[in-house]
């Protein structure tokens, strides 16, 4: 084989055969079975590793839909997705309602994908394609800092400074409200955003650019109708990414946002899907219908995360066809 | 660049040297505080874990630390989880002794759950230290939580919306505060935290903040202030006698089963006479024997 390629000769089935004869009166038939054998077992070994990801998200999904179904099942369907009202320990009138908790995780990843993704886009492209080397090694290390942060920090930096600073800016009773999570959730996403961002960015060919600026546009120009298309579903890969952060984020937004199960409103006290399952789960009762509705709500929250994957992946294709 | 790598370790170390001093430090004061042992009993052993209420982070601190002490070989562990958690992890048996800051409900003691009263303790209505406020009745307080009365002014405050803080659905506090204000299910909150802790932070840093938490976790605190409800003050002696009306019992909770000889030896301590001084102590009222 080495012959072969090396004179550039095409390699055949047939050649492959007289290969492995050659190697068998090498090295005689013992030491032939043990080099089969190693080498089926690592192949054996890496498919192993690879099924253990399919296996883990199937288990996931199986397991959460056969604990979110009956409570849905019990409660009905459009009264669990549609109702307003969330109250499992009320004694009189329970009602278990998620739309406020869909809504708000609706209104919070939008609100952080609004403030984040052009922030993070602009560093991204400040990084990439204008800023001087000094300059981009300090904002590199502020931006990896940032990525490394636990999401207790920044919860207790927003409790600590954003909610007051909220609650004096705009004369609430109280600042812990659904602003002061989209601002902690937009800074949490900032840095996944930058980072994959402007590895897409500098993966575009320098051919694209330099014919661009060769027939006349500005650098600015450049990167906006050049640049930044063909680094595209780099790009959107950076804002699925982004996205999946801000929607499953509990830990940071329970201690800004107030917790109190209402519809939401950019100044009033809201709860997430996320929070709603973290906050109820230790003290609902083994086998009660509010700990099967909080499963139920992590299935939902599941799917949303699976839509949003879809939606943004068929979104990606149709564009690179459209192209 | 040798000099940065020898520079590097040499701070490390230092660091290192005074976190350990810190810890050590720590160590011999809580040792100091502690009162005399009574007679030692070296039998024991083992582990006991406690896991529950919020308010009772103090009481249980003192009472573990004298156990402790008296019974060097066992380890009582304190997880402040909220009662409605605290009375769940107990019923399945993932801890020993479940705490809870308010009695046990009928549907808790008909699935075998045995609640055992160690203290009685004030629920301590909390307002910001700058709020002009310092007496409200509990029909005003029930006003304010409910949302009937929106503004500090109808309660002889300054003008300014009020901010209630509350506690999650499961706690003892907010249950014992809804029972006996009769908010139950009314309650209009602006924040819904998960510890005593957390509404003492969050009344401390609002001024149009008002709150509810342990008398024991409220005591000393800066910051903020209790207000007297119907001009009873909230202290020991009005707990005991009843006249401050809102308090409730702090309880710990087993299910009936088998305890390890250890948490049973915890528990008999918690409601002998020995203890009574410790959790006047920590700012409960010993249930009066």
């Amino acid at each position: 084989m080495q012959y072969q390629k090396a004179v550039n000769l095409p390699y055949t089935k047939q050649d492959e055969q007289e290969e492995i004869k050659m190697n068998q009166l090498r090295h005689g038939s013992k030491k032939k079975g043990a080099r089969e054998i190693l080498e089926m077992a690592m192949h054996a070994i890496f498919l192993l590793c690879g099924t253990v990801a399919v296996a883990f998200v199937l288990l996931i999904s199986v397991y959460l839909i056969l604990s979110g179904l009956p409570a849905i099942r019990e409660i009905g369907l459009v009264d669990f997705l549609f109702g307003q009202t969330w109250a499992p320990t009320n004694q009189t009138n329970p009602a278990y309602g998620i739309l406020p908790f869909i809504l708000t995780s609706i209104y919070g990843t939008a609100g952080a994908v609004l403030i984040g993704v052009p922030v993070g886009l602009m560093t991204a492209v400040f990084l990439s394609k204008s800023a001087p080397p000094k300059l981009a090694a300090v904002i590199h290390t502020a931006v990896e800092l940032l990525a490394g942060i636990p999401s207790v920090v920044y919860g207790l930096v927003g409790m600590i400074v954003l909610v007051p600073a909220i609650r004096n800016l705009f004369h609430l009773s109280s600042g812990a409200s659904l602003l002061a999570a989209i601002i902690v959730l937009a800074i949490m996403i900032l840095p996944s955003i930058i980072n994959v961002s402007e590895n897409a960015l500098n993966a575009v060919p320098k051919e694209y650019e330099e014919a661009s600026l060769a027939l006349g546009a500005t650098k600015i120009e450049t990167i906006f109708k050049v640049s930044i298309p063909a680094a595209r579903s780099g790009i959107a890969t950076a804002i699925v990414l982004g996205v999946g952060r801000a929607i499953g984020e509990a830990m940071a937004i329970i201690m800004v946002s107030g917790n109190v199960a209402n519809m939401p409103g950019l100044f009033t006290s809201v709860r997430f899907l996320t929070t709603a399952i973290a906050s109820e789960m230790s003290y609902a009762a083994v086998g009660s219908l509010q700990r099967q509705a909080l499963f139920s709500i992590g299935l939902v929250l599941f799917l949303f995360i699976m839509l949003i994957n879809v939606i943004l992946n068929v979104l990606i294709k149709n564009k690179k066809e459209g192209a | 660049m040798n000099y940065k790598k020898v520079f590097a370790a040499i701070l490390a170390g230092a660091m290192m040297m005074s976190m350990a001093a810190c810890g050590s430090g720590a160590g011999s004061s809580t040792t100091k505080e502690e009162a005399p042992a009574a007679q030692t009993t070296t039998e024991l052993s083992g582990s006991v874990s406690t896991n529950g209420s919020t308010s009772m982070e103090k009481a249980i601190g003192v009472l573990s630390e004298q156990f402790m002490a008296d019974h060097p070989n066992v380890k009582v562990t304190y997880d402040p989880t909220g009662s409605g958690t605290g009375i769940e992890a107990a019923k399945t048996g993932s801890t020993d002794i479940g705490l809870s800051s308010r009695a046990l409900k009928e549907e808790e003691t008909a699935e075998g759950l045995k609640g055992i009263t160690v203290a009685l303790d004030g629920i301590a209505i909390i307002v910001n230290a700058d709020n002009p406020v310092e007496d409200m009745s509990v029909e005003q307080i029930a006003q304010l939580f409910t949302g009937e009365a929106k503004d500090w002014s109808a309660v002889g405050g300054n003008a300014g919306e009020v901010a209630c803080i509350g506690r999650e659905a499961g706690s003892g506090t907010r249950d014992g505060f809804e029972s006996i204000t009769k908010t139950k299910d009314s309650c209009v909150l602006s924040q819904e935290l998960t510890s005593t802790g957390a509404v003492i932070e969050a009344v401390k840093s609002n001024p149009n903040a008002i709150g509810y938490a342990s008398l024991s976790s409220v005591e000393g605190k800066e910051g903020i202030k209790a207000i007297t409800v119907d001009g009873v003050v909230c202290f020991e002696a009005t707990i005991l006698d009843g006249s401050y009306q809102i308090q409730r019992p702090f309880v710990m909770v087993t299910n009936g089963g088998e305890l390890s000889e250890a948490a049973q030896a915890f528990l008999d301590f918690a409601t002998s006479a020995d203890a009574k001084d410790l959790i006047s102590s920590a700012g409960a009222v010993p249930a009066a024997k």
